[in-house]
């Protein structure tokens, strides 16, 4: 067991990936000596060379448009976006080209490419450097999202997703880097939890709470707090596709629902959580499904930012609200 | 605001003179037999009249949409006939030529024009991608392409070399100049090579470009050159030469094959609308085709009886299109869900299982 941040641990699942197949790659800006602006591949670039942790232009559509080519010649890019604002200019490469390469040759071609993201809010940053853009990932189809919320996580889920043949988002809570956690690193692969599944962070009777990446301790914190409530909490983990028979199964035990994010209210994936879940526990639930997110407005000014993040008061008040009925 | 001229007066390398003489080129010499070169006139013919057909369906219905070569066929069966079977293309949506070249079935090429798939051949079988529509996109998976080939050390005199295609108006999007950025710092083995047919639909070159197209490169650093698009040996030989360049490791080239599209973009469009018939005029004199029939035939290379098999096999050929267009089949509805994903998407299964439920619901009534 090796006691490692979330970073660190990425870091651990980049480097056994590259151990384990030659033809993993490691591309983005500052990725090499520098190690990443996090050190997310920090001592990647001095162990595996320049062939293979690639420092590129300043191009996020280039990144990502050179990495679909390196793919396709057989290779399995691991491309960092520096900042969750920054992966915008390469937004074309990624819905009309990787999303897509699959199914337009009917399954030729496949991309396993991963695209890593520091995202989310809470660090004090200028603009841009706080987006949560995941509903636009998950609204278009051939990719999967994933956002990890521990070390443990970090570590297996971003060889899972090296290894997976599709396209994966993958979302790292950039507030949570330094989080800290037992990691058995001598375990095996096979044993790592699957990269689709959700995961019951913490038992509870009264109601589900629902969060991924940086909420998902925001959500144990509130579960912690509520001395009224069992809150159950469970952790995503997979956002394309969600594993709803998990959630399906507390929700109809526990008859009350509450989803809190980071992304934007309208249109963000508690607003497709809470149809889906309305559909299959339409009889169990006690009260409408409750969305704790962020405001539909651009991402304020950083001294506004614990204003406009869900806090564990307004996941709280969100449980109290789903009590209300 | 001030003109500052694009046309220059543009320096054409060029082997054979729209008057059907063979001038050759210094710096691009081309060994070359007289069957060769009745091979690409050949080829020329029949990708003119396989595109004409295309165009033909879709007036009658058969397509969705084309995208007419005409005028561009030495652009691209130079280009197409300069790579080696190791090599990799990534083309636009109008390489109809090139793709006659890297043995892709032209009734694979009208599927996507019909309807029927969104691609319709497999790129590594034939060493050519998928057409990209996104203008520019392919540039950057050209460049990744050959910078997995740099690494695969596929380098040498047997080495690969990539091949990206594009026209004039997309040397304005970002991707193309990124994707010279990428391929220079990485002194990757691709060849740019930017068919310049002077429009994008209804653009001229003028809002384009300032400079001539072929001199961008000098600013990425890496060679630029400007082709005779409508020489077919010109083209040949200096694609040839870029490709070797870059196969042993000396990287990128930008080639500017400087052509005309005598056709509209697409079935879509109307050139009338934009452009005037004297300049029409002025490229059929420049005819790919008419050139190398007029050498043939000056020199004696090739009599009536040649000329007339090579219709004959392009009459052959039309009616093969024809009947191959009208018989592609059409895609079952559940092929919808097909090859989104390589793993396997509960949330996909679920959708089509209850689709597929909803289609037999229309059976079991006997409505369809």
């Amino acid at each position: 067991m090796t006691n490692l941040t979330i970073g660190k641990a990425i870091n651990a699942g980049l480097r056994a990936a590259m151990e384990h197949d030659p033809k993993v790659l490691v591309m983005g800006e500052d990725v090499g000596r520098l190690g990443g602006v996090f050190r997310v591949t920090d001592g990647l670039h001095k162990d595996f060379g320049a062939d293979r942790v690639i420092d590129t232009p300043l191009a996020e559509s280039g990144i990502v448009g050179t990495a679909i080519g390196m793919a396709l010649r057989g290779y399995r890019p691991v491309v960092e976006i520096q900042f969750d604002g920054f992966f915008f200019p390469a937004a074309n490469q990624t819905f009309t080209q990787l999303a897509k390469m699959r199914r337009r040759s009917a399954g030729a071609l496949s991309v396993p490419l991963v695209m890593r993201i520091p995202y989310g809010g809470g660090i004090g940053a200028v603009e841009h450097h706080s987006e949560s853009p995941e509903s636009y990932f998950l609204h278009t189809a051939g990719l999967r999202v994933i956002s990890v919320a521990n070390a443990v996580d970090a570590y297996w889920m971003i060889q899972q997703a090296i290894r997976s043949e599709d396209p994966v988002i993958f979302l790292e809570p950039k507030r949570r880097y330094y989080e800290k956690a037992e990691v058995d690193t001598e375990a095996s692969i096979a044993e790592a939890a699957p990269m689709g599944a959700a995961r019951v962070a913490r038992p509870g009777t009264d109601v589900t709470l629902l969060a991924y990446g940086p909420m998902v301790k925001t959500a144990l914190q509130a579960a912690e707090a509520d001395t009224e409530h069992s809150i159950e909490v469970i952790d995503l983990r997979s956002l394309a596709p969600v594993d709803y028979p998990t959630v399906v199964e507390s929700v109809k035990r526990t008859g009350r629902l509450v989803v809190a994010h980071e992304a934007t209210l309208t249109g963000g994936p508690g607003a497709e959580i809470a149809a889906r879940i309305t559909e299959e526990c339409f009889y169990h639930l006690e009260s409408p499904v409750i969305r704790v997110a962020a405001f539909d407005t651009p991402y304020p000014q950083s001294r506004l930012e614990e204003y406009y993040l869900p806090d564990l008061d307004r996941v709280l008040d969100g449980v109290d609200r789903a009590f209300a009925y | 605001m001030s003109d500052t001229t694009v046309h220059e007066e543009p320096e054409l390398i060029q082997l054979l003179t729209p008057e059907g003489e063979l001038t050759g080129h210094p710096d691009y010499p081309l060994e070359i037999t007289a069957d060769e070169i009745r091979d690409l006139y050949r080829d020329l013919v029949l990708v003119r009249r396989f595109d004409g057909e295309a165009v033909s369906l879709q007036r009658q219905g058969e397509l969705g949409l084309w995208a007419s070569l005409l005028g561009q066929e030495a652009a691209q069966i130079g280009s197409g006939r300069a790579l080696r079977g190791t090599d990799m293309a990534f083309p636009s949506y109008r390489e109809h030529g090139v793709a006659w070249c890297r043995g892709v079935e032209p009734k694979e090429l009208l599927g996507m024009f019909r309807g029927v798939t969104n691609g319709g051949w497999d790129p590594h079988e034939h060493g050519f991608h998928l057409y990209t529509i996104v203008i520019g996109s392919q540039a950057l998976h050209a460049t990744g392409y050959a910078m997995g080939v740099q690494r695969d050390g596929a380098v040498g005199e047997d080495g690969t070399a990539v091949i990206t295609y594009f026209g004039d108006g997309a040397t304005s999007q970002g991707d193309t100049n990124e994707a010279f950025n990428f391929a220079s710092v990485n002194n990757a083995p691709v060849v740019f090579f930017c068919q310049n047919n002077q429009w994008a639909i209804s653009e001229p070159l003028e809002r384009q470009a300032r400079v001539p197209i072929y001199k961008r490169a000098s600013g990425f650093g890496f060679p630029g050159l400007r082709v005779d698009g409508n020489d077919v040996l010109a083209v040949l030989a200096v694609t040839r030469a870029a490709l070797d360049n870059a196969r042993e490791g000396n990287g990128p080239t930008l080639v500017e094959a400087f052509t005309y599209r005598m056709g509209a973009h697409t079935t879509n469009d109307d050139p009338t609308r934009y452009r005037n018939a004297a300049e029409l005029d002025e490229w059929k004199a420049k005819d790919p085709i008419l050139r190398v029939r007029r050498y043939l035939e000056n020199n004696g290379l090739a009599d009536e009886e040649f000329f007339a098999s090579v219709d004959a096999e392009a009459d052959a050929l039309g009616e093969k299109v024809r009947t191959q267009c009208r018989s592609l089949p059409d895609p079952e509805p559940l092929d919808i869900f097909h090859e989104v994903y390589a793993e396997p998407n509960v949330h996909i299964d679920r959708q089509r299982a209850e689709y597929a439920d909803y289609l037999a619901s229309f059976e079991a009534e006997g409505v369809r």
